[in-house]
């Protein structure tokens, strides 16, 4: 844990990031420079909360909206201790400021499923500061005790029948000295935590339409820019021929910018018409002869490497060369794409004097200081506005495409937003990266397992993004769901070797849990079966039931949760009708994990028909996630989980060719569609006042293993390479 | 070239070349952004609309072709559809991108299938990708919406 708060706050200060066309932007983000200009406003108590003289209340939204419900789940914690009706305020997503900063990463950002983690006391802190505030103003002007006040509902009532508004108090309570000890109401007072019939707060405008994602965003006298980039990762312009696009209706401009060329004209098509028109000779890079087939070669001989050990106990190669029996396998896992329906887009409008950035963006607190280093502006004169994001999935971490707009915008000198086609968005996306992994079992004679070798090789995505929390040759984000690897096993060694596969590594919701969790639990129910034991019970008799520390994944929840997780794969036994007879073709897989300090166990119940397609007939699972904020929502980010995690395992896999991804649209990289969805989801909680762990992403990844394990209860056939299609499927029956 | 339409039951006209989508029609000329772009291809079912009542997908749909003829898009679905009051009802937006895309494609079901079963929405939603997953919540919407219609 430790590893990951203190040196990614470091990180996040030197922030480098290694943006599209090979240019690095190292730079120092002068924090304490940028404080909150939101909270200038005289009618503010902290930075959480606005109050109007018209008694409106805002709640200040920190976190990119993109799906996950932050714009209701944040505001409910601060409307709790506010005590206001959550249903009656409005929400408005916070600037770029110190005081939004996610302590759980260091920065300001949406990810790692820390968003109710890091909110759940502080918001709920800032909420009970604020009320105080206005209870003490109140109560000063009223010359009373502030104990004898009492606040409900955005009201305030005092002895002797006095009332007001949190409205006609709220400039007096900005002047108040901010509390510091704050008490908290006990969960079993909680009104609007928790709240099973709560609605989303952005529903209503999302069914009308009028919610504003970054490619809705029109500005004054705003031009459109479709872009042409380099169709081999890596690539830049060599030079270019723009004879017949510039002459093209409505072309303003065709702009050079560093990684492509944009045509900028009065609309959009129009834009894209004239872009498809350029010549462009491209220097095609480093990658430029790069393909799948040298991809698997290096990953396969870097796998040779000793790698680096993230995890040891007692004599692992040892315990196995003198195991009555030896297990192993090696396991191929595909490069994905993010793909979120919305394509990437930016408003930038550039100025000599300052400049303003318009953006789906999951990291804002970055934007004005790569915008900065792309147009010779200082970041403090750079404003930054969050949209709605049209999904995000971590694509949207990165900040490349606001640096391509400010770019463009500054060459024409004019607001313009930049529209990216879904193939640019595929193609020129960072990549949930593949990897090549190799494990062993020792088993001895009683059945017990003696000895464990885990070794991984993949991309570090980290390495690329957030360097200083790289050390000693591990990626803390390459070694999820593995550092806190679940199982007793007294002689253990886990590895990780990094290698660059020339694809370019992205944070794809969920990390390396997907990868690791995949091998883990695949193997796992391996040698379950191969010892002939049930595989929940093979699971539970061998869990970790130690405290151990884990030093690795950070975001996780630091120790061995055997308890947790025995208690989840219980529960889903019995919910998920675990042990039934099936016919041939069809049958039930378990996995289980902790992610984000969230304990999971999923069955997924499949058929595999004769052409080797597999159905989802239906999906349970068992879930430790502590409090839940949100209840059906929490329920909505399971859903969504297994969806996305469906469509990576059955048909997720970017290849490359020729040095650039070959599949450009949604008939090259499939997803799972209405008729492909499981037929059946039952999500069950364990009940708990646990702290809250994450939901955004643990069953992306679990979903997976425990559909792998059903197609071989299915069928005996154990698919150790993905994505499970037919072909791979079948492939796979012969060894 | 001036092309005239009808808009959400109001006349509209945009000066814009013929082969122009109606996609970006809407979005660009007309300033309605409710209609989404997701593929340019006919893939996702984001840019769903209905012409004449039937959804089609705009960013297949040329401008030329439209003229003088009706065009519905998310905007102009009455607030107290049945499709818009399922939708509500059982929160099925997540980040919402793909949503008028699937409630104008829902819209069209619904309108001539007072009961459709889960084949027939498998068949009639599944040119509409939701990468958000919210597919569960689709299917109950839609079987609520045409209960309601
Ligand atoms: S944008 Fe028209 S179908 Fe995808
Ligand atoms: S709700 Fe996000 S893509 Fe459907």
């Amino acid at each position: 844990m430790e590893n990951i708060q203190m040196t990614a706050r470091r990180d996040f200060l030197k922030a480098s990031a290694a943006v599209g066309g090979g240019l690095t932007l190292g730079m120092y983000l002068p924090l304490g420079a940028k404080v909150a200009e939101a909270q200038a406003k005289t009618n503010s108590p902290n930075a959480w909360v606005k109050i109007g003289t018209d008694n409106s209340i805002t709640i200040m939204c920190a976190r990119s909206e993109m799906g996950q419900d932050v714009y209701t789940s944040m505001p409910m914690l601060v409307a709790e201790e506010l005590e206001v009706d959550i249903n009656k305020i409005k929400v408005e997503f916070a600037p770029p400021a110190e005081v939004y900063i996610n302590s759980l990463l260091g920065g300001q950002l949406t990810g790692g499923s820390t968003a109710v983690r890091d909110a759940w006391e502080k918001l709920r802190k800032a909420g009970a500061s604020a009320r105080m505030m206005l209870v003490g103003a109140a109560a000063k002007e009223w010359g009373v005790d502030a104990g004898q006040c009492k606040a409900a509902n955005g009201t305030i009532s005092g002895p002797g029948g006095k009332k007001t508004t949190y409205g006609a108090v709220a400039e007096a309570a900005a002047k108040m000295e901010v509390p510091k000890d704050v008490p908290l109401k006990p969960a079993k007072e909680f009104k609007i935590v928790g709240n099973k019939a709560q609605k989303r707060l952005d529903t209503p405008m999302k069914v009308a339409g009028t919610a504003t994602f970054g490619i809705d965003v029109r500005v004054p006298n705003m031009l459109y820019a479709a872009v042409a980039m380099p169709p081999m990762i890596g690539g830049k312009v060599q030079s270019f021929d723009d004879s017949r696009a510039k002459n093209m209706p409505g072309v303003k401009a065709v702009v050079q910018y560093s990684r492509g060329v944009a045509v900028v004209a009065e609309s959009y098509w129009q834009a894209k018409k004239a872009k498809d028109l350029l010549l462009i000779t491209w220097d095609e890079g480093p990658n430029a002869n790069n393909d799948m087939v040298k991809v698997w070669a290096g990953l396969k001989d870097a796998s040779n490497q000793p790698g680096a050990v993230f995890r040891e106990a007692g004599d692992a190669d040892g315990a196995i060369a003198g195991a009555a029996k030896v297990y192993e396998a090696t396991y191929e896992l595909p490069h994905l794409s993010h793909s979120p329906m919305e394509p990437q887009n930016t408003v930038a409008d550039v100025r000599a004097d300052g400049a303003t950035i318009i953006t789906p963006t999951q990291f804002q607190q970055l934007v004005p200081f790569v915008v900065a280093g792309a147009t010779g502006l200082k970041p403090e004169q750079i404003t930054v506005i969050t949209t709605f994001l049209g999904g995000g999935f971590g694509r949207r971490v990165e900040v490349d495409y606001t640096i391509d707009a400010a770019e463009i915008s500054k060459a024409v000198g004019a607001p313009v937003k930049m529209v990216w086609s879904r193939e640019d968005d595929m193609t020129h996306d960072s990549y949930r990266p593949g990897g090549y992994y190799k494990v062993q079992m020792g088993v001895d004679g009683g059945g017990k397992l003696v000895g464990y070798r885990y070794h991984g090789t993949s991309p570090s995505i980290s390495s690329r993004l957030f360097p200083s929390i790289v050390k000693d040759g591990i990626d803390p984000f390459a070694v999820e769901a593995i550092d806190n690897f679940p199982y007793a096993v007294p002689n253990h060694k886990l590895t990780y070797q990094m290698h660059d596969t020339g694809i370019t590594p992205g944070y794809w919701r969920g990390v390396s849990h997907n990868l690791n969790a995949y091998v883990v639990e695949g193997f796992i129910d391996e040698v379950a079966h191969a010892v002939g034991k049930d595989p929940i019970q093979f699971r539970i008799d061998n869990l970790d039931y130690t405290e151990e520390k884990h030093k690795w994944s950070g975001l996780s929840a630091g120790v061995a949760v055997g308890g947790r997780l025995k208690k989840v794969l219980e529960m889903v036994r019995e919910k998920s009708g675990w042990g039934k007879k099936y016919p041939e073709g069809r049958g039930q897989g378990v996995a289980v994990m902790e992610g984000y300090n969230t304990c999971l166990a999923c069955v997924a119940e499949v058929s595999v028909t004769k052409n080797y397609d597999v159905i989802v007939d239906k999906v349970t699972y068992a879930i430790d996630a502590g409090q839940l904020i949100h209840p059906d929502q929490a329920k909505a980010q399971v859903e969504s989980c297994t969806i996305f995690g469906q469509s990576a395992c059955m048909y997720g896999e970017i290849t490359v060719k020729n040095g650039g991804v070959e599949q450009t649209n949604f008939d090259g990289y499939r997803v799972v569609r209405m008729n492909e969805a499981p037929k059946a989801m039952d999500i069950h909680w364990l009940e708990s006042n646990n702290t809250p762990g994450g939901l955004g992403e643990p069953a992306t990844a679990l979903v997976q293993a425990a559909i792998g394990n059903a197609i071989f209860a299915a069928t005996g056939i154990r698919v150790r390479k993905m994505p499970f299609t037919p072909e791979n499927i079948k492939g796979s029956m012969k060894a | 070239m001036m092309i005239s339409f009808n808009l959400n039951g109001k006349q509209a006209s945009a000066d814009v070349a013929p082969d122009t989508p109606l996609l970006w029609v809407l979005r660009d000329t007309l300033g309605m952004t409710g209609t989404k772009f997701g593929c340019g291809k006919a893939l996702c079912g984001a840019c769903t609309v209905h012409l004449n009542g039937n959804a089609v997908r705009s960013c297949q749909t040329p401008i030329g072709s439209v003229a003088g003829q009706k065009v519905t898009t998310i905007e102009g679905l009455p607030a107290n559809h049945a499709v818009k009051k399922a939708w509500i009802a059982l929160d099925v937006p997540q980040c919402g991108y793909c949503q008028p895309g699937q409630m104008m494609q829902a819209a069209a079901l619904v309108a001539q299938n007072k009961k459709p079963s889960d084949a027939d929405i498998d068949a009639w939603m599944s040119g509409n990708i939701c990468r958000c997953g919210t597919y569960p919540r689709i299917r109950a919407a839609i079987k609520d919406a045409a209960r309601m219609a």
